[in-house]
């Protein structure tokens, strides 16, 4: 029970920053119906410049908190722009052609930011500075850090403001209109291009402040993190179906929660001896686990094709068919 | 130019072309030869990426789906080889019974992975192929407990060379009063291997699964409704794209001596794509021509960014290899945007693409 209770605890805090990243690919698929591929760089660039400005304040003595708060606060313009910049000079020249072009483009510019970030950052594997003292509170036996409680906060404020920007304000209103059709949409006098480049803005913004909160869980940061964080992002969005933003927050806590459950447990389930198979190794209480739990990034691949297979419009998505 | 090229009612001048094509190919490794084995090395690597971006171009350019885990393939090709070619099972069977395993094998992977994503097209099948290829991965690094399979990270070392008899590719020989090393050795298999390869892919092309494979790339409903057996068809290029490259993997396994899963990241999946999207999806002498491109082009420079920049800065500010994954990525951007066909563009392709954009 108690592994359970942790392991729920784990799971929904990482769950809660994968729907975070999830809205990012969300938002821009339903818009242009354009996988994003390099959102996941953006989300290392923010974890990135947060790491480098948290580093330059902690000698000034800034209280943790407010250190913390002014590396959000650069890491997110920064992550604008760069969202920015790759919807105007790589997607937006695209918009009409085959919808292989702008998936290639877009591997194209993962490449690239990836590797200027290696060049400013260097290949090593950074230390996330831990400034902000963490507390530890027991909950039926799971313990929870103020940590994990921040991120939860922090995460489920975002998504909430996301959804009343999309569902109660003009501007929500544009990029729903725009994401139906974009011709109607244009000749009901919404400036297409501009929602476009906001919805990348905003969904890159968010994966600014995903990739700071990765950053202060985990601990690292690294030039790579954002391939493997964006894939299993991109699976909740897929999970919750992509396009729909409430089902990319159910995706993300659900697959955080399934990835974390499936860690703790498939060592226990993959025992051989547990499971009565007579083995040398199994004599005296020993154990033969055919799966450990470094198979944990398995699980969100899994995830995804078994939904792609077998569900393809996600949990809450509506049928798409051809259009994948 | 084109005058010079017209060979009807010529047919000695094809022959004579293939002679002075054939004859560049054969003295090819004794001019590299002469700049240093390296770079005898690097066209062997240059072969083996050929072989790959075929493989690749039948899954992408000829069925139209877009594969980003090819490298699994590859690797299941690599790993075949080496536990049938070395001590870590203590097994040594010969290579020619190998390869065509190694090839069944990776076919089989081919089929498992495209039998579940039949229904997907296009980046949905992207996402799920790489993911795919990340758990070949995955299982690769971590099979090395309970039982020891793969040997983890580590990887497996101390692979058998390919031999014939006494006749080793690893060692120099002297032939006919030649010297000729281990590497120029393996060109010439790798080449004739890469030839084959080439040749299939052309006589794929045109044949009736050639053409069945372009109806399903342009319409797939429309194929079906023609009658073809769109899920076979698509089934049967995953499975002929995963054995080129499951030969390619056996020989890669060989010719290096040492494999580990550090040599079959996405990166290396994304390369093979941009070799054939940078040459031209669909046309094979314009995969042939990226493939040589984006293998020739970082070695080169390799040899030149770091001389030049110990004398521009006195050091050295940016590492070749990172100057090599910058140009990858610029030059998948450019060239969708400025020639989305290729360099070499197929004529379907272009067509297509251009009726597309206006």
């Amino acid at each position: 029970m108690d592994t359970f209770l942790q392991q729920m605890v784990n799971g929904l805090t990482a769950g809660s920053v994968y729907a975070v990243v999830a809205l990012g690919y969300t938002m821009v698929y339903g818009i242009i119906q354009l996988i994003n591929f390099a959102h996941g760089e953006v989300v290392m660039i923010g974890a990135m410049v947060a790491f480098s400005v948290i580093n330059l304040l902690v000698p000034a003595g800034l209280p943790p908190l407010a250190i913390v708060l002014i590396g959000a606060g650069c890491a997110v313009p920064i992550c604008m722009l760069v969202g920015y910049g790759m919807e105007r000079l790589a997607y937006r020249p695209l918009r009409h052609a085959p919808r292989l072009a702008p998936l290639i483009t877009a591997i194209g510019v993962s490449i690239i930011l990836q590797h200027v970030a290696l060049m400013i950052w260097s290949r090593n594997i950074l230390a996330f500075p831990q400034i902000i003292p963490s507390r530890t509170y027991f909950i039926g036996g799971a313990a929870i850090t103020t940590v994990q409680i921040a991120i939860l906060a922090i995460c489920f404020m975002l998504m909430a403001s996301l959804a009343i920007l999309v569902y109660r304000t003009p501007l929500g209103t544009a990029m729903r209109a725009t994401a139906q059709n974009p011709q109607v949409a244009g000749l009901m006098g919404i400036d297409i291009n501009r929602v476009i480049a906001v919805t990348f803005i905003l969904g890159a913004g968010l994966g600014a402040v995903a990739g700071v909160l990765f950053g202060t869980y985990y601990g690292i940061a690294q030039y790579t993190m954002g391939s493997v964080l964006g894939l299993k992002a991109f699976s909740a969005a897929v999970l919750g179906g992509i396009g729909n933003i409430p089902g990319a927050m159910l995706g993300g806590v659900l697959l955080g929660v399934v990835e974390a459950l499936g860690a703790g447990y498939i060592g226990d389930f993959s025992d051989l001896c547990a499971w009565g198979v007579p083995l040398a190794a199994c004599e005296g209480g020993g154990s033969f686990i055919l799966f450990g739990s470094n198979y944990q990034d398995v699980f969100a691949f899994l995830v995804l094709i078994l939904v792609l297979v077998f569900r393809p419009q996600g949990l809450l998505g509506e049928r798409v068919g051809d259009r994948a | 130019m084109t005058r010079f090229f017209d060979t009807r009612g010529k047919p000695w001048l094809v022959w004579l072309g293939f002679a002075l094509v054939g004859l560049a190919l054969a003295l090819l490794p004794f001019a590299l030869a002469q700049a240093g084995t390296t770079w005898v090395r690097i066209m062997n690597y240059t072969l083996l990426y050929i072989m790959l971006a075929l493989g690749l171009n039948i899954v992408v350019g000829f069925a139209g789906l877009l594969d980003l885990g090819y490298i699994a393939f590859y690797a299941v090709g690599a790993y075949t080889y080496a536990l049938l070619a070395s001590p870590q099972f203590g097994v040594h069977l010969p290579f020619w019974v190998i390869l065509p395993i190694g090839a069944a094998v990776a076919a089989f992977f081919g089929v498992l992975l495209g039998a579940p994503t039949l229904k997907l097209r296009g980046d949905y099948l992207a996402i799920v192929t790489l993911g795919f290829g990340e758990i070949i991965r995955i299982f690769l690094n971590n099979m090395s407990r309970p039982v020891n399979i793969t040997n983890g990270p580590q990887g497996i070392t101390r692979i058998d060379p390919f031999s014939f008899g006494t006749f080793n590719f690893a060692r120099p020989d002297t032939v006919l009063g030649i010297d000729v090393s281990g590497p120029i050795k393996y060109y010439y298999l790798l080449l004739l291997v890469a030839l084959a390869i080439i040749v299939v892919n052309l006589r794929l092309q045109n044949s009736r699964i050639g053409r069945a494979w372009e109806a399903i790339r342009e319409d797939e409903i429309a194929a079906r409704a023609m009658g073809i057996d769109t899920r076979n068809l698509k089934l049967l290029a995953f499975a002929m794209g995963a054995s080129f490259g499951g030969v390619a993997g056996g020989m890669f396994s060989a010719i290096q001596g040492f494999i580990s899963p550090e040599s079959f990241v996405l990166v290396e999946s994304i390369m093979v794509v941009s070799m054939v999207v940078l040459g031209g999806m669909g046309n094979i002498w314009g995969v042939i021509l990226g493939a040589l491109l984006l293998s020739f082009v970082p070695e080169i420079l390799r040899w030149t960014v770091t001389p030049v920049q110990e004398a521009l800065f006195g050091r050295m500010v940016v590492e070749p290899e990172v100057i090599r994954m910058l140009l990858f990525g610029l030059a998948l951007v450019l060239v969708m945007l400025f020639r989305p066909a290729g360099l070499l563009p197929s004529a379907v392709r272009k067509r297509e693409l251009e009726e597309r954009l206006t």
